[in-house]
């Protein structure tokens, strides 16, 4: 009898199992707690976890938030559209919108400082991806999504959008400058 | 209309032996519906929205 | 009305058609293939514009044809053809009239309707939204009523498989349980109602608010939802290449399950927890917390990747005990080797297990790991990841079963059988390419759905390793040899249907079946059915060369994991 087949006896439950069957479920059964316990270890001893703190909020909002720390501490402008880079205290609540197509504002960050990152956009999804460390968050319109990060190597990072977000999607990018203290 | 018979070496022991409750339920495929929809539709779907829902206002 | 009982057995196979259920197979076989021709163009464009050194579109047309690329084979080549492999196994296998034709064919039409609405709104050009369409990017609302009366012509479609399945029950045109492979069928079936019903829940109102009668939709709400539908949908493929495996095991070499306990109880894993993984596709999204987020990405502690790993053993395994039984029992693979490689239906079918696995699966192990999604999340890995999991995977295997179906269903014989023998190897192999050199680039981080890496004319941009060049490069390569093994596969099909030598059966007539046929099939001892595993096989192993394979994968997988957790660990700290 074969597969296309009914099962040859009434009761096929109790056919024993063959050895090499059994064997590899055990294997296969012990990976898969690996793979499994591998999560949760990581939250406790792993360095690398997305934050769960999120809020509700709206593009007003969050548009005035981040300009009130883009008022207290840009230190310069950058490119023809005058984008403020933003140079906050090391440890503070960093802010940065998502928008079509465009990050606002530009960052700079402190190596080995920890800062509380606030994502959202203003109307489409957007895709924070952070080159070349390959970092990759999604954001999202009405949530704030607050992150916390460690810059460990001074240099010019790139973030780029990696969410499809309409026709000019390939153009949002912008920088973000990780500098020694 | 004639009804199947069984086949003659099918002996009284083997017909009498209840099928075990797992081969019941690999034999049933609405049952097996039922439960291949309430699984993620409770542990995905209903925890998911109830967890977005839950997500606290901004302040 | 009269009640269709014309059946016709086909003279090669012995296998039996329903009149009614045969033509609604090679209709849903065809439209798929209809479908699977559109896509087949536009992943060309596709292909020839991501290759930096071509870049072929403009970006509106680009987003354009990867939204409708997305949609023609993901959704329409796959549905199409799995509501045939449905009508297979239930009509076919259980030698059973299908259950309410009308109803088929009105889920048929809904269907064609409803790809060809959803088509015409993309083509339009307002509805570039891709394959997801995440609100609040909103689409035309032709674009989701489209996509509504293709679900709906799918339920339908399922419905008359379930039905199917109780007629076939209540005329006892078998006896005891369903085969294994119908069995596979029902497990696709039920991940698919499951599917089509969130595609309910979140595409109605989707819809209303393009019509303007809803207000908004929730960002994350929607991508919630959706990806119950979106994910599901591609779990249905996996239920149903695997069921195909298991039937073309059978057809190409009476292969029986190993043990029917086994592959059906790994089914039911299918049927309990695979569809939870939709939660992949929201591991770096906000306000989800970690515990839903590992209980669902997990399968609830992987059980449905348990099932797979058994699958993945027990097709093999069913093929090696056959093989062995036939005397080809020397060393570890003198079955493998032995094996007819020129035949299609076995090498498509062969090569869509071995990608699968080693490809598909285990990238998609990688993605699906909370912390390690944050490395891979929306790069091109991603689609590295699923064109192995439904190219090579599910569209060869779908492709396999048509080199059987041919001349079964359609009464044609091959054309270009040369061809049809190198075409499994050139789809598969230049597929599995494409998806090892995609994944190549998104360790890099190229990001996917993206018309220009290079940023051109952007001060902002950024600047890729020239290593992301060269794998954007052999990517598209491998891509084109892949179209290659594509287009030989539609034109070896088409060609056939339409052109292939009709195979002419002498004194053919239908013959009218009345209900009740079966009988238990002469039973066999339980010490013979043992003692004949007995002789084959090495050191008390029936199947010791699949078990070599399955520790070559396993010892693949485990350093696989382990060296992106050591990439992992090498980025900047985030909590």
């Amino acid at each position: 009898m074969s597969a296309i087949q009914p099962p040859p006896d009434r009761i096929w439950w109790k056919q024993p199992l063959d050895r090499v069957e059994g064997t590899w479920i055990v294997i296969a059964f012990v990976w898969c707690m690996v793979l499994f316990f591998m999560m949760p270890y990581w939250h406790i001893y792993g360095k690398q976890n997305l934050s769960n703190e999120a809020y509700r909020t709206t593009p007003e909002m969050f548009s005035k938030k981040t300009q009130e720390v883009v008022d207290k501490y840009t230190v310069r402008t950058e490119t023809e559209l005058k984008i403020p880079v933003v140079h906050p205290p090391a440890g503070s609540d960093v802010y940065l919108i998502a928008r079509l197509w465009q990050w606002w504002p530009m960052l700079e960050l402190e190596e080995g400082k920890t800062y509380r990152l606030h994502l959202s956009s203003m109307d489409y999804l957007h895709g924070f991806s952070l080159q070349p460390e390959n970092i990759n968050i999604e954001v999202h319109p009405g949530y704030e999504h607050i992150v916390t990060v460690t810059p460990t190597k001074p240099g010019t990072y790139s973030i780029i959008c990696n969410e499809y977000c309409g026709i000019n999607h390939h153009t949002m990018a912008s920088k973000l400058y990780v500098v020694k203290k | 209309m004639s009804i199947a018979t069984p086949s003659p070496d099918l002996d009284d022991d083997d017909l009498d032996e209840p099928i075990p409750a797992m081969q019941q339920l690999l034999d049933n495929p609405f049952l097996l519906l039922f439960i291949g929809v309430a699984m993620p539709t409770v542990l995905y779907i209903i925890w998911g929205v109830m967890e977005i829902v839950g997500i606290p206002i901004a302040k | 009305m009269a009640i269709n009982r014309n059946f016709r057995t086909c003279p090669t196979t012995g296998l039996v058609f329903h009149e009614q259920g045969e033509k609604l197979i090679r209709w849903n076989a065809v439209a798929g293939v209809v479908s699977l021709l559109v896509g087949g163009v536009l992943a060309l464009l596709v292909i020839l514009t991501r290759w930096p050194a071509v870049h072929l579109l403009p970006a509106d047309w680009f987003y354009l044809a990867l939204t409708a690329h997305g949609l023609d084979m993901l959704v329409f080549w796959i549905i199409f053809f799995e509501i045939a492999v449905l009508y297979f196994c239930a009509s076919t296998l259980l030698r059973c009239r299908i259950a309410a034709p009308r109803w088929a064919w009105t889920g048929f039409f809904l269907m064609v309707i409803g790809a060809l609405t959803n088509n015409v709104a993309v083509f339009r050009g307002d509805s570039s939204v891709m394959f997801t369409s995440y609100a609040p990017m909103g689409a035309h609302p032709a674009f989701y009523l489209g996509l509504i009366l293709f679900a709906v012509g799918a339920l339908i479609g399922l419905f008359v498989f379930l039905g199917t399945l109780v007629v076939a029950k209540s005329e006892k045109t078998y006896i005891g349980s369903l085969p294994l492979v119908t069995f596979g069928a029902v497990t696709a079936c039920i991940i698919a109602v499951f599917t089509i019903a969130s595609g309910a829940i979140i595409l109605i109102p989707t819809f209303l608010w393009s019509l303007g009668l809803v207000n908004s939709i929730d960002s994350l709400m929607y991508k919630t939802v959706w990806w119950a539908f979106g994910h599901s949908s591609q779990q249905i493929n996996v239920a149903a290449h695997v069921s195909i495996w298991y039937l073309i095991a059978a057809i190409v070499f009476g292969a029986k399950p190993m043990s029917e306990k086994v592959s059906r109880g790994a089914f039911l894993l299918y049927i309990f927890f695979l569809q939870l993984a939709s939660a992949h596709h929201l591991l770096a999204d906000p306000g989800l917390t970690s515990n839903w987020k590992i209980f669902n990405t997990s399968y609830a502690m992987y059980l449905a990747v348990l099932a797979s790993m058994v699958h993945g053993l027990t097709v093999p395994g069913a093929i090696e005990v056959a093989q062995r039984q036939k005397g080809y029992n020397k060393g570890l693979f003198e079955w493998l080797r032995k094996a007819p490689w020129g035949n299609p239906v076995f090498s498509g079918m062969f090569i869509s297990l071995i990608g699968f696995g080693f490809l598909g699966g285990i990238s998609g192990v990688m993605m699906g790991t909370e912390q390690l999604n944050l490395i891979i999340h929306n790069t091109i890995y991603v689609p590295g990841h699923f064109h192995a999991t439904v190219v090579v995977g599910t569209t060869l295997a779908f492709m396999s079963l048509t080199y059987f179906l041919i001349p079964v269903l359609f009464r044609r014989e091959l054309m270009f059988p040369g061809l049809s023998k190198w075409q499994p190897y050139l789809f598969g192999l230049g597929m599995s390419g494409f998806a090892v050199f995609m994944m190549g680039a998104g360790t890099l981080g190229v990001p996917r759905r993206h018309w220009d890496m290079t940023f051109a004319g952007n001060p902002l941009g950024h600047e890729f390793p020239g290593a992301a060049y060269l794998m954007m490069g052999l990517m598209a390569l491998s891509g084109l040899v892949a179209i290659v093994g594509g287009v030989a596969y539609l034109l070896i099909t088409v060609g056939s249907v339409f052109f292939g030598k009709k195979i002419e059966t002498p004194d053919f007539k239908a013959v009218t079946v009345r209900e009740g046929r079966a009988a238990w099939p002469a039973r066999q001892p339980v010490a013979v059915a043992i003692a004949s595993h007995g002789n084959i096989g090495l050191g008390g192993f029936v199947a010791p060369g699949t078990f070599t394979l399955a520790m070559v994968f396993l010892v693949a997988f485990v350093l696989y994991y382990f060296v992106n957790w050591k990439y992992l660990s090498t980025v900047w700290p985030l909590s």
